[in-house]
């Protein structure tokens, strides 16, 4: 299984970010170097529903360029599930189609929020492990 | 022409050509999935056709990112 490091401090700020918008999606975009992420760019669901979002295309091309300029990569997508698993939707499946990138989803239907890594290859879907740091 | 393109310069054999001209010759993959920006401004779908890449410019571009949870 693959890996992704994240500190404890950006996973908990996912899960606020995720209880702070729900029942709306929340979403966002992780950065940083190899499998160590380092940064978290919180981002607005331009959708504001709570089964879809869509990251705002202006404030995507300010992410990308601030992550280019501290040279860091973006590695994670993530956004929240506020009813259903965590795990990729039909939706998820048809729409996330970067094979570079690791696909977070962050749950709220159970009483702990719970959080899973995926990444999707040639349509494959495999898990990633999450090594909080 | 030289353009920078998503950050790098890049030299390209044509002295000036479309939008969507580009998508295609940088061989861009599903590009109604793709935002484009023309030196800091976002473009409508509908002027990738129209709008003219020149010299000089910085074009970025990147894939729509959504998803949902049905």
């Amino acid at each position: 299984m693959q890996e992704i490091s994240i500190p404890g401090t950006i996973i908990d700020e996912m899960i606020a970010h995720s209880e702070r918008l729900n029942p709306i999606e929340s979403c966002g975009y992780l950065a940083g170097k190899e499998t160590t992420v380092t940064k978290h760019y919180e981002m607005t669901n331009v959708d504001q529903a709570h089964d879809h979002f869509t990251f705002d295309p202006k404030e995507q091309f300010s992410v990308v360029k601030d992550a280019r300029n501290e040279g860091l990569q973006l590695q994670v997508v993530y956004h929240s599930h506020p009813e259903s698993p965590a795990r990729l939707s039909e939706e998820d499946l048809r729409l996330l189609q970067d094979p570079n990138m690791v696909y977070i989803i962050v749950s709220l239907a159970a009483e702990r929020p719970d959080l899973k890594a995926f990444r999707i290859q040639d349509g494959t879907v495999s898990s990633v492990a999450i090594t909080r740091v | 022409m030289k353009i920078k393109m998503n950050g790098e310069e890049k030299n390209l054999s044509q002295a000036t050509l479309s939008v969507s001209e580009l998508l295609v010759a940088e061989d861009v993959k599903m590009p109604e999935m793709v935002s484009v920006e023309l030196n800091g401004e976002i473009l409508d779908r509908d002027a990738f056709d129209s709008t003219t890449v020149k010299e000089g410019d910085a074009v970025e571009f990147l894939y729509f990112m959504g998803g949902g949870s049905e």
